[in-house]
């Protein structure tokens, strides 16, 4: 016998063990799944065998494979097998692998009932407690049902390890068959004072998760945890009970004023941090929960929270922040300090807190420290993260702590110049919503919008794929709808209708073309008061004309639609102004009538029409005899009305009501308490306008060398002066005129309801709301279709349009960070025109083609491809100079060893790619080409060749235009942020390779040369110090390439350092160009 | 309630997984997966919380790690546990092992993956916290392991020759290497008692 288990084990041991599988799959590195496979079958060989040994030694292979990911079920049974050996060493195996791969609809489970049964009443402990191990992970509710009177009987074992399992694993059973907690509780309760601490520490476990769940049905224990508190030594007990003191107090306030006492002992002697942060937790849970007594014992809390980890601080900090504002508000500096901490998670945390704290005193003062952050910010999400912060902050409670809107709007513009931001229509639909709602800001928003319009390149150019660009949208919208404030319509018509708009989203260029018609009519009767002026309107109908057709082209059918109407009603105005008719006022009358924001409160003010039952079935359903109610089914147009309102108006009504009770509730007593606020006054509101008109703002004073700035954007620092300035005069007049102090009070409320329109909502009527929709819908039931709108929201288009945003966006991601691609000659000066502001090329030498000269026109921006460091895209504008139809165009490059133009599949290498549409006269459309390029080192240029058919009335030509494109250094860097810190490591590591360049006589200030060399070539400013600047940027192949710019006396000297040394040289080149040119 | 114990390199690499609730394979692997990601691009002087990954209840759960070396030790927990209490934890079951294997280093992780186990089970059972007191903790798995040998008896005297044969012959396992010495140098935290 003894010999046969010998040779058993003899045979076993060349086996493999699980360490040989281990060692296997690290040797199997490149055919990690391949020699798994093979293991897998060895194994299933190994469970086919009676020895339980082996099988035991595959089962703990495969538990190994399960924690890799494999599928481990199919050997279900043969774990059963090994947990029932009557071996420690085996059973323990074989629980292991069913506490890792058994789970409720495992079905061999319903096998182990009486094996668990026996393993429990075993003699050994540990056979016993490895089946309480095992059992604990794969309980289900048959198995707690059968096994909850033995693991009961467990519960007064006589060793102590045996019971603190037995303990542990009852919460799971209660769990798993609720009807044992009543039976098992009293038992359960006896354990709390077992004299094993281990067993106790299990017991106030279980006690604690279910209290959790129910706290009320564990008050009867508090005074037996008190006494456990004051006794135990135990840190881990004393968490625990500490903890559902913390859950207990709200339930019984009585039992807070007990704890304070032992519970600030233990504050004060314990020395384990964990412990320390759980009383405080709790003591704030009992502050909380007692209304006084709060002074005294703050002070001493927050000191303890200072040093207690940032994280936790800060968690305990929004605690207290709920009931007791002022003692977190006095660490704000604090908080603010936190922004700048290393840790993620600390930062917003923070910015949660700040969330609380603002009031309409440090309002202007917190949200300049955010903006600091947003520029300096790591990362993205974290700074889309602030950006919705810094909306969320002072959108909150219907902008209640905004004083001046003026700050507000150059905040949001400011916002817009974020690179990669997701927020685009956030950003958007705040700057709708203020310019709507707040009459008296009007005039500057759109002055601003109208900014933002005029650079909207500057947007869209670098950041196309990430949805900034919505602002436009908004920008668009308020420029049109309130064009009466707009200094010079003109222009801002003239901006809207570039040829680069045509790269916009489909929805943002709908908008465009509809308000470029809105302006339209703004012209007109500018114009047509001075009759000197006539030219001048039909100069600008002539204008629309001739854009126009570009929007017609659109692939988007809303653009298209909306553009062709549009252009024939343009056409049959220049007809009547041709003929000396005054139109303007009819145009004019086409968007007549405000838009009002809507009150929440509206639908419900909307009268049911007269004979409108909304209770009675329009068609009675199926199962009710039909013949019976026939005679009162409405008909006609109430059919349709009220079907509309049938799902949307019960549901609507009620919940505003409530909810804007309680609001205004809350307003008053918010306005009852705040010594700062005033009702409403028009006097402190001139105040403004003259302190800060629209004439001080440097709207005009742009510069547009410097790119992603929008111009006007320092502003909103002006405002916090002002705003300090125009409170202490305040407080000054105050104190001056104390015995008036009612009528001034008077006065400044009047300034707010004017400033703050939305704070009023009483002035928004329903009957407005009624009558904009009409136009849409018949009838009054129609504003029910706004259901779901957000009350919030007037503008409801914009969210309307958010799907959209999303989708389109995500489209955009596939693009890469656009890249221009400059020629030299449009580099003279960077605050020239806007078409060259876009970076566009005129393609070299546009031969002048045989009989219709230079019927063709073509500018060009070449981008390096982000995700492809081998890709170039260029795209090309078109534009039909001639009066003839131009179609058939096709584009060709002779492909240079290095460059290659990508070409679809199946076509040869000479063949010419379709430009995929057609010119009509005076139209300009744009085309992409993506090249391939393999290096990137040297610039190149391509030549290249146009071919299209003119088309007249009566013939058709072939016409060829032949180019040159020039693909610089530069256009293969991409604009990319970089770190101080990643970038000192970058210079330290000594990969790059270094080289320099002197610029002799450069006159211009120090940050024009850097927004220059930024604009240009492609760099990003990573640190600036006085005259000395770093730079970076990388190229699609992912070169880095660092700048050391320092200035004097006219000198500038770069050096610069690169891992490619031969683009180094080229782009340094590049720069040298730039700038002999100015 | 803990929901889960990870154990993974600093290339994600599982070395220990258990999870209280039941997930199909491939979901634990992308756990596994979500957390390394989530954890790893964390600095060394940050806090250890931070929100579970979407995967495992998201922001319901927390996330509490310490980092040693080249392994990291993550727990994921609800809202009932206390996060330094938690941390405190981590540091015991690390000491336990540091005992259990005298000087414990990755690779003992590597090829002893069951071992941890099993003393992970002296420690936390079906997600609740069994047992803070190393002392406690080390006698149960010792006296496991003494029943084991006594099991194995003559018959698992030439198996265990048969290894330690097959560890001679192959350079990765020799101690010497200490490819990942897990290095305890916290020794102040033993806060329970």
């Amino acid at each position: 016998m003894a010999l046969k288990i010998v040779k058993g084990s003899i045979d076993r041991m060349f086996d493999k063990n699980l360490q040989d599988l281990v060692r296997g799959i690290r040797n199997h590195k490149e055919d990690e799944a391949k020699y798994i496979s093979t293991c897998i079958d060895e194994i299933k060989q190994e469970l086919k065998q009676d020895n339980i040994a082996v099988k035991a030694n595959a089962v703990c292979k495969l538990t190994y494979l399960q924690m890799l990911g494999y599928d481990v079920s199919w050997a279900a049974f043969n774990i059963v097998e090994v947990m029932s050996s009557s071996k420690f060493t085996y059973k323990r195996i074989g629980y292991l692998a069913a506490s890792q791969c058994f789970h409720e609809s495992t079905d061999v489970i319903m096998l182990t009932t009486n094996q668990i049964r026996k393993d429990l009443s075993s003699p050994n402990q540990y056979d016993t407690g490895v089946a309480l191990t095992g059992l604990s992970c794969f309980v289900t509710p048959d198995l707690a049902r059968d096994l909850a009177n033995d693991i009961m009987t467990l519960m007064s074992h006589t060793k102590p390890y045996i019971r603190k399992k037995a303990v542990l694993i009852m919460y799971k059973v209660f769990l798993k068959y609720p009807e044992s907690l009543r039976p098992a509780f009293p038992r359960l309760k006896e354990k709390l004072e077992d004299p094993d601490p281990g067993v106790q520490s299990a017991a106030v476990n279980v006690i604690c998760e279910l209290a959790r769940r129910n706290p009320k049905n564990y008050l009867s224990l508090a005074p037996l945890f008190f006494k456990l508190m004051t006794s135990s030594t135990n840190n881990w007990v004393l968490i625990k009970i500490i903890k559902l003191f913390g859950a207990l107090t709200p339930l019984e306030p009585r039992l807070g004023k007990k704890l304070i006492e032992p519970l600030t002992n233990l504050i004060h002697s314990t020395s384990a941090m964990s412990l320390l942060y759980e009383c405080v937790n709790t003591v704030i849970a009992v502050l909380i929960s007692l209304s006084s007594g709060m002074p005294n014992h703050s002070a001493s809390i927050q000191v303890s929270l200072r040093s207690i980890q940032h994280y936790l601080g800060l968690l305990a900090m929004s605690k207290i922040l709920k009931t007791h504002p002022k003692s977190v508000q006095s660490h704000k500096d604090l908080i603010l300090q936190c922004l700048d901490d290393k840790d993620e998670s600390i930062r917003l945390r923070a910015l949660d807190l700040l969330y609380g704290m603002v009031s309409k005193k440090n309002l202007m003062e917190i949200v300049k420290k955010l903006m600091l952050h947003v520029d300096k910010a790591e990362g993205t999400t974290y700074r889309d993260e602030l950006l919705t912060k810094i909306i969320d902050i002072c959108s909150q409670s219907n902008y209640q702590y905004i004083t001046n809107f003026e700050w507000y709007i150059s905040i949001l513009v400011e916002l817009t110049r974020l690179e990669g931001t997701r927020h685009g229509h956030l950003i958007a639909s705040q700057m709708l919503d203020v310019a709507i709602r707040v009459k008296a800001i009007r005039a500057f928003a759109v002055a601003q919008m109208a900014t933002l319009l005029d650079n909207a390149h500057l947007l869209t150019g670098n950041t196309q794929r990430n949805g900034i660009c919505e602002v436009l949208y908004a920008a668009a919208w308020i420029c049109g709808e309130f064009s009466e404030h707009l200094e010079d319509p003109l222009s801002t018509l003239e901006a809207m209708l570039r040829p680069k708009v045509a790269t916009l989203p489909g929805h943002i260029q709908a908008v465009y073309v509809q308000n470029a018609a809105k302006l339209f009519a703004t012209v007109l009767r500018g114009q047509e008061g001075a009759p000197a002026d006539r030219t001048v309107a039909q100069e600008t109908s002539q204008l629309l004309i001739d854009r126009l057709p570009l929007f017609v082209q659109s692939a988007n059918l809303e653009v298209q639609e909306r553009a062709s109407c549009i252009l024939q009603l343009v056409k049959y105005i220049q007809k009547l102004q041709q003929k000396d008719v005054e139109v303007a006022e009819e145009v004019t009358a086409l968007f007549a009538g405000e838009l009002n924001p809507v009150a929440p409160k509206a639908q419900k003010k909307v009268p049911v029409p007269e004979g409108l039952d909304l209770d009675a079935w329009i068609n009675e359903p199926p199962s009710e005899s039909e013949s019976e109610d026939e005679g009162r089914k409405p008909k006609g147009k109430a059919v349709f009305a009220k079907e509309e309102s049938k799902h949307t108006k019960p549901r609507y009504t009620e919940v505003d009501e409530k909810e804007l009770a309680k609001r205004r509730e809350v307003r008053k007593a918010e306005q009852a308490n705040n010594p700062f606020y005033i009702k409403a006054s028009p006097s402190s509101q001139k105040v403004y306008q003259d302190g800060v008109g629209v004439e001080h703002i440097p709207v005009v004073q742009i510069d547009l060398s410097v790119p992603l700035k929008v111009p006007g954007m320092p502003m909103s620092d002006q405002y916090v002066k002002l705003e300090e300035e125009r409170r202490q005069k305040d407080k000054a007049d105050k104190k001056k005129k104390d015995k008036k102090k009612r009528r001034e009070k008077g006065e400044k409320g009047r300034r707010r309801k004017g400033d703050s329109g939305p704070e009023s909502e009483e002035d928004i009527t329903p009957a407005h709301m009624v009558d904009i929709t009409t136009e849409e819908m018949p009838e009054n039931a129609l504003p029910s279709d706004d259901d779901e709108k957000d009350p919030n929201d007037p503008h409801k288009k914009s969210s309307k349009h958010k799907k959209k945003k999303q989708k389109k966006e995500k489209e955009e991601k596939e693009k890469k960070k656009k890249k221009k691609h400059h020629h030299h000659h449009h580099h003279s000066d960077g605050a020239g025109d806007e078409s060259v502001q876009n970076g566009n090329v005129e393609e070299e030498e546009p031969l002048p083609v045989s009989n219709q000269s230079s019927s063709i026109y073509s500018m060009c921006d070449i981008q390096g491809n982000l995700q492809d460091g081998s890709q170039v895209v260029v795209s090309v504008i078109f534009e039909n100079k001639c009066d003839s139809f131009i179609k058939a165009m096709e584009f060709n490059v002779l492909d240079s060893l290095n460059s290659k133009l990508q070409r679809p599949e199946g076509a040869g290498p000479h063949d010419g790619l379709t430009v995929p549409f057609q010119l009509p006269p005076g139209i300009s459309n744009e085309a992409r080409f993506v090249f391939s390029v393999q290096s990137i080192v040297m610039p190149q240029k391509l030549k290249g060749t146009l071919t299209f058919i003119v088309k007249t009335d009566d013939s058709s030509t072939h016409e060829k235009l032949d180019f040159k494109l020039h693909f610089t250094c530069t256009s293969y860097l991409i604009t990319t942020p970089c770190y101080s810190d990643a970038y000192a490591k970058l210079l330290e590591s000594g990969d790059l390779k270094g080289s320099s360049l002197k610029l002799e006589g450069v006159s211009q200030p120090f940050h024009h040369l850097l927004a220059r060399i930024c604009f240009h070539h492609h760099f990003s400013v990573v640190e600036r110090i006085g005259s000395c600047a770093s730079m970076y940027s990388r190229s699609i192949q992912g070169h880095h390439v660092c700048l050391l710019v320092k200035t004097a006396d006219q000198t500038v000297s770069i050096d610069a350092k690169c891992d490619e040394p031969g683009l180094l040289g080229n782009v340094l080149d590049e720069i040298k160009l730039t700038f002999s040119q100015c | 309630m803990i929901k889960a114990i990870l154990i993974f390199n600093n290339h994600g690499k599982p070395r220990l997984s258990k999870f209280y609730e039941h997930y199909s394979e491939d979901t634990e692997q992308q756990i596994i997966r979500e957390t390394f990601h989530l954890v790893s691009k964390r600095d060394e002087n940050v806090c250890n919380f931070l929100e579970g990954g979407m995967l495992i209840g998201g922001s319901e759960n927390e996330l509490i790690y310490r980092h040693y070396a080249t392994l990291y030790f993550v727990f994921c927990v609800d809202s009932s546990e206390s996060e330094l209490g938690i941390l405190d934890l981590i540091q015991v079951f690390v000491e336990t092992l540091d005992k259990c294997f005298e000087n414990v280093c990755e690779l003992d992780l590597i090829f002893h993956v069951d071992k941890v186990h099993n003393i992970l089970a002296e420690m936390v059972m079906g997600g609740m916290v069994l047992e803070t007191n190393m002392n406690e903790i080390i006698t149960q798995v010792d006296a496991q392991n003494k029943m084991e040998k006594s099991e194995a008896g003559i018959a698992g005297a030439p198996a265990r020759a048969v290894s330690a044969v097959k560890n001679m012959n192959l350079p990765e396992m020799p101690r010497n290497i200490n490819i990942g010495d897990i290095s305890i140098k916290v020794p102040n935290l033993p806060s329970f008692k």
